[in-house]
């Protein structure tokens, strides 16, 4: 059942797949970071209404599951008349946009939160001496704002972007033929139940591993100067 | 159509959302017991042990929650069956929807839940332990009256935010067929032809759970921390 033979053709039949699933992921986190900044600009911009905006944003995409909030937008906007006589229609239609959209507005409600907790931990007294030497608006933010909050949120940011690569598998659930649905394909056609999932389950892990190992290799070589303090 | 009438679907919705409370319940305890296993492992300072409670937590968060629930679903299906024939039973035998999915939520909580348990532990003052041994208690009554409370007060927080996670990777056990909410509101949209007012309604049941879940998370670890000195607010 286990053979070596059949594993490795699984293998290379799911690895045919990981194009697409990095694909979803790689779009999702760049859109997701768009809205993201978007977002995070709202919350904290002293706008009430802009503000309680975003508040809702973050807390319908933070509070309810991907799962439905992929199935509001693949079956639900398009079933609505007037979504399927408008340009949308072009995309949403598209199962692949809908994965796109729906795993970037989700991991953007999360970001956001990431975000703005970063720009919270930027001292004060930072920003009072670049103001001191005359720097304001997107100089002082280019400069010390920016630089300062991108290496506090990159802990969390490392989190946020190895659970998108897991979020991925849900793209499976709307007829994307990602690394898990490729899975479990070969596990419905050859009725072999454990093989295909653990050969899936090792892209994701060796995906996610990696990963891992860069952001703390970032983590390393944007703190230099808590490394210093070690000596 | 969503009302509670003859053929509303109200009913069926609340049922859903009662069955993922439920089932996420079940799983955040089955993940209780697992994590605290691991955290116990991790924490003994035995190397294999350590070991194998570092593999388990780095395996079960490194993989897809979707992927874990398959494969606890269709992989203790295909066990039961295998043991099924040993035995002399013939046949497909099926793991119920509800044990494997809330297993596959557990398993995976368990990996995170650990990790919530072993930081809660550390945070006691080891003072307290010291004292504790020092009247004399042995150690199950060291663990159960000293360490045990305070491990749950300090793990509420984190415990609160794997509560959610929970909840919301129930939503995952609905490709095991289970009538939870999301597979109450796929019902209902596959047999009213109206997808966007039942996800919606779907997404809606799944925010008030959350938000009045966090309220009582929020209750208890007010309650839980009454008699702690706060350092801010």
């Amino acid at each position: 059942m286990m053979s070596l033979d059949f594993i490795w053709q699984t293998f290379l039949r799911l690895l045919a797949a990981l194009p697409l699933t990095i694909e979803v992921w790689f779009l999702s986190i760049v859109f997701g970071g768009f809205v993201a900044a978007g977002v995070t600009w709202m919350r904290v911009s002293g706008i009430l209404p802009l503000s309680l905006f975003a508040r809702a944003f973050i807390f319908i995409f933070r509070g309810s599951p991907l799962l439905i909030q992929l199935f509001v937008i693949y079956y639900g906007l398009p079933s609505l008349p007037f979504v399927r006589h408008s340009f949308l229609w072009t995309f949403l239609r598209e199962p692949f946009y809908c994965a796109v959209l729906s795993l970037a507005l989700c991991t953007a409600g999360y970001t956001s939160e990431i975000f703005r907790g970063a720009l919270a931990a930027v001292p004060r007294g930072q920003v009072e001496a670049a103001r001191a030497c005359g720097m304001s608006g997107f100089l002082l933010f280019r400069r010390i704002i920016l630089p300062i909050a991108m290496r506090q949120g990159l802990p969390a940011y490392s989190t946020e972007i190895i659970s998108m690569t897991k979020a991925t598998a849900l793209v499976s659930m709307v007829t994307l033929w990602d690394v898990l649905n490729v899975a479990l394909k070969i596990r419905n056609d050859t009725l072999i139940t454990y093989t295909p999932l653990l050969v899936a389950g090792a892209i994701y892990f060796v995906l996610n591993y990696i990963l891992a190992r860069f952001f703390v290799w970032l983590e390393f070589v944007v703190s230099p100067h808590l490394r210093r303090r070690l000596h | 159509m969503l009302g509670f009438g003859d053929r509303g679907w109200g009913f069926a919705l609340i049922a859903g959302a009662l069955m993922t409370l439920a089932v996420s319940l079940t799983g955040l305890l089955i993940g209780s017991v697992l994590g605290s296993l691991i955290a116990w492992a991790k924490l003994s300072g035995h190397k294999v042990g350590a070991a194998i409670g570092d593999a388990y937590a780095s395996l079960f968060r490194g993989l897809p929650e979707l992927l874990v629930i398959y494969f606890v679903y269709f992989g203790s299906s295909a066990l039961l069956t295998a043991t099924g024939n040993l035995i002399g039973i013939e046949g497909f035998l099926g793991v119920p929807s509800f044990a494997a999915g809330a297993l596959g939520v557990g398993i995976i909580s368990g990996a995170y839940q650990a990790e919530v348990y072993r930081g809660a532990y550390l945070a006691i003052a080891s003072g307290e332990l010291e004292a504790a041994r020092a009247v004399g208690m042995h150690r199950l009554l060291m663990f159960r009256r000293i360490i045990v409370p305070q491990v749950l007060r300090f793990a509420l927080p984190g415990l609160g935010n794997l509560w959610q996670v929970a909840l919301k990777d129930s939503s995952l056990i609905s490709v095991t067929g289970l009538t939870e909410l999301m597979r109450t509101a796929q019902v209902g949209a596959g047999s009213t032809r109206q997808p966007f007012v039942f996800y919606l309604a779907g997404l809606g049941l799944y925010l008030t759970l959350t938000f009045v879940t966090d309220r009582f998370f929020e209750a208890a670890e007010k309650r839980a921390t009454r008699g702690l000195k706060r350092i801010h607010g």
